[in-house]
């Protein structure tokens, strides 16, 4: 029997969590990385700037991390509190990659505490960069882990099933379903992208905010250019995710695309309104949607008129759609500007307005990710399991949902409040040029 | 032994890791916001800081192991206790939230916030209470099933006596094993008034925590007579574990060996919570649910089995790196290397 007023408020309240989490995690998963990096070409170039980028950086991940944590033991436990029907089904196929999460996370969690608090103590910087490489690898792997259970979720497979019984389990197989490869590298992969913008808009913002050191301009740099590499690599996965999901998903794709009859030479809708069933004011690009799903301008493309009425998501996932690949192919056209600007002098990139194109950078990347996220997880509905189990019948039974959405709500906006208020003052009350100094004067050398 | 066993055992262990390390936590938070509040900040603040700086996340991640292990072996256990659950564990969550946050935000945002250490040091004493509920429901008698799912009796659950005994050991545990580890640590931070301090609290909640430990079995008695009848097949466990916590006390009390008195704290409650395991065996919800029908396939679980192991061969390094910089090193706790996040 299903309660639909559970059912209705666990939908939000994970909505919810999910949303406000990925923030942080993608943060989490991307950051580390930023850091070994910075800390990496500080020990090659022999350059302090880059080494107290890394530490600046890791001081304000640190606040990020905490929230981090404890959203990620939030959702962990809701998984369990909203849907134990399907906990119950999902945990005797997909434990395995969420067992391995933890230990990923476990092993990220202790080098992190190391690394902090070893910030001065071995005289060779090489350990120091030794203790950031596990941080770095087991945040991504437990981004990892944790999207091979999503995967699964969008593509279930390892086990039969037998009069409603799950038999010949194979957990192995469960966690390389067909969604895996491509799910996991476009997360891994825009994650760092994500990282290396918010990065770079918080460079910009200082550059534009009076403080002209070359500490900044370094960071700026450093970050556009990884942030090129990654919009690009997220670009080139995410045509792989098209033709997986023409595969394996064709009606989320279909509905993203507003593609309505099924059909070959099939042109891909950009923008555009839906309107009792009608596409406006769209741009349609001819043969673009065969390339995308099969690489052939000819191939034909399943549409949502090959699908009972019950088992098509809602068709809003196509602005979700367009948000995302506006935004990162915007990012890829930004990154490289600035990338080429820099190779040819040119001025242009050391103009205001476009320092405040870079600063917009940051925050419409986690728009991007946001988006694509609430896409992909729209876009399976109406199954929790697709082709397995419907979302209604896996949730909980409690009366109480309402009330627990009203409380968890209450948490996200302190926690957005404190992470805003303590990481703006962290560093307002400490500009580089005064940390720089510090630095000096302790180790008795002169100020630079 | 089969894997069932094997399953419960792996995580009855880290749940045991769990409450040792967060009992530390916990307390520590809670004397820390009472040493502000009586004026003796000075002397209590930077021992706690110093021990809870590097560890306060490896802390959280032991109890997501346990509950995201408990799911993984038992599957079934998603269905009764999330259903049942959804409150009192939600609001354990956001408890954890709330602190671990603050805790961040202190540290390394605006030091020595009174509003921050209060939060922290009261929401770290209602967070053991929260999450001692699921110990009592396990006993059974607050769950029925209606239509085929299980609903949670609250007016019996908070109207037994068991719950709040449960409650009340959770909270005198958590203050006297912190005050032991704590004595130790500002000993060996040669941190003589801390130390002081801290041996006063230990004695203090020694006595109020054997005594409720004590009164929950005569409770089982009358609560769940089957459970209290495996409890006295196990009388030696329970009566090795007594004798280690006068153990304990006698060296706390005559300030010597706080090392060895730790030792001991930690056998005690070892024998206490592994003895109170096994009698619980084998059901996970009495009488709903037992570890056999609960359980998840062969092929699962042998592949968490090798995870595990595999993971351990990557954890204890670390775990043991982590105490050797921090928990072993002399400079560092005694304050003289390094400690600025």
């Amino acid at each position: 029997m299903v309660n639909e007023e559970a059912l209705f408020f666990s939908r939000i309240l994970t909505e919810l969590t999910l949303s406000f989490h990925i923030i942080y995690a993608t943060i989490g998963v991307g950051v580390p990385l930023m850091i070994m990096i910075a800390q990496w070409v500080g020990i090659k170039k022999n350059d302090e700037h880059y080494i107290l980028l890394a530490r600046r950086w890791t001081r304000g991940f640190v606040i990020t991390v905490a929230v981090g944590v404890v959203t990620g033991t939030a959702i962990g436990l809701q998984l369990s509190l909203l849907w134990p029907n399907f906990m119950e089904l999902a945990g005797n196929v997909i434990a395995l990659p969420l067992f391995m999460e933890t230990f990923a996370f476990f092993f990220e969690a202790i080098f992190l505490g190391i690394y902090l608090y070893t910030w001065d103590r071995f005289e060779n910087q090489k350990k120091h960069l030794l203790l950031l490489i596990p941080v770095a690898v087991g945040a991504s792997f437990s981004a990892i882990f944790i999207t091979m259970v999503n995967a699964f979720m969008n593509a279930p497979q390892g086990f039969e099933l037998v009069d409603g019984q799950l038999v010949n389990i194979n957990p192995i197989v469960a966690m390389f379903n067909p969604a895996m490869p491509t799910k996991v590298a476009h997360v891994v992969v825009t994650a760092y992208m994500t990282a290396a913008f918010v990065l770079a808009s918080i460079a910009a913002f200082r550059l534009l905010r009076g403080s002209n050191h070359i500490y900044h301009k370094k960071a700026l740099s450093l970050t556009m250019k990884l942030g090129l590499i990654f919009s690009i690599a997220a670009a080139v996965i995410g045509d792989f995710s098209g033709k997986y999901l023409a595969e394996y998903q064709p009606e989320k794709l279909a509905a993203a695309e507003w593609h309505f009859d099924t059909e070959g030479k099939a042109p891909l809708i950009l923008y555009g309104k839906l309107e009792d069933g009608e596409v406006k004011y769209a741009i349609k690009l001819p043969f673009a949607l065969s390339v995308l799903a099969h690489s052939d301008p000819t191939a034909e493309v399943l549409g949502l008129d090959k699908f009972p009425e019950d088992e098509i998501p809602p068709l809003y996932i196509h602005y979700l759609f367009d948000t995302m690949v506006t935004i990162g192919v915007w990012m890829v056209v930004l990154s490289f500007v600035f990338w080429v600007g820099l190779k040819r002098r040119w001025r242009i990139i050391h103009t205001k307005w476009f320092r405040w194109l870079v600063v917009l950078g940051g925050p419409l990347s986690i728009l991007a990710i946001e988006a694509g996220w609430w896409m992909a997880e729209v876009g399976r509905q109406p199954w929790v399991l697709r082709g397995l189990m419907k979302t209604a019948d896996g949730a909980t039974s409690s009366n109480q949902v309402d009330l627990m959405l009203v409380l968890f709500a209450g948490l996200y906006v302190i926690l957005a409040i404190g992470t805003i208020v303590i990481l703006s003052r962290m560093f307002r009350k400490n500009p580089v040029e005064r940390e720089l100094e510090d630095r000096a004067v302790e180790k008795g050398g002169d100020p630079r | 032994m089969n894997l069932e066993i094997l399953g419960i055992l792996v995580l009855w262990t880290f749940l045991f890791g769990y409450v040792i390390v967060a009992s530390v936590d916990f307390g520590a938070g809670f004397f820390n916001a009472y040493s502000v509040y009586t004026g003796k900040k000075h002397i209590l603040t930077n021992i706690i800081q110093r021990y809870l700086s590097p560890v306060w996340e490896v802390t959280n991640v032991f109890l997501v192991f346990f509950f995201v292990g408990v799911v993984g072996f038992f599957p079934k256990t998603a269905f009764y206790y999330g259903t049942i659950l959804l409150v009192p564990a939600s609001i354990s969550i956001l408890l954890l939230a709330i602190r671990g946050s603050y805790y961040a935000f202190e540290t390394y945002g605006s030091k020595g916030h009174k509003g921050y250490a209060f939060m922290y040091g009261l929401s770290g004493l209602f967070i053991p209470a929260s999450l001692s509920i699921v110990l009592t429901i396990s006993e059974g008698g607050f769950v029925s099933i209606v239509d085929g799912n299980p609903v949670l009796d609250y007016w019996t659950l908070f109207s037994s006596p068991l719950t709040w005994s449960i409650f009340v050991l959770s909270l005198t545990a958590v203050l006297y094993i912190s005050a032991v580890f704590l004595t130790w640590y500002a000993h060996k931070a040669k941190d003589k008034k801390a130390t002081e301090l801290m041996r006063k609290y230990a004695l203090l909640w020694a006595f109020p925590t054997i005594v409720t430990a004590g009164g929950i079995i005569v409770e089982l008695r009358f609560h769940n007579p089957e459970h209290y009848g495996r409890i006295l097949d196990l009388w030696w466990m329970f009566a090795l574990s007594f004798l280690m916590f006068i153990g304990t006390v006698y060296l706390i009390w005559n300030r010597k060996y706080y090392g060895r008195a730790f030792g001991l704290l930690a056998g005690q409650f070892a024998l206490a919570f592994y003895a109170y395991g096994f009698s619980h065996y084998p059901y996970l919800l009495y009488p709903h649910l037992t570890i056999y029908d609960g359980f998840t396939n062969k092929a699962m679980a042998i592949s968490l089995v090798a995870a595990f192991i595999a993971g351990l061969c990557l954890l204890i390094p670390s775990l043991y790196l982590l105490l050797r910089l921090f928990l072993f090193d002399k400079k560092y706790v005694e304050g003289k290397s390094d400690y600025h996040p």
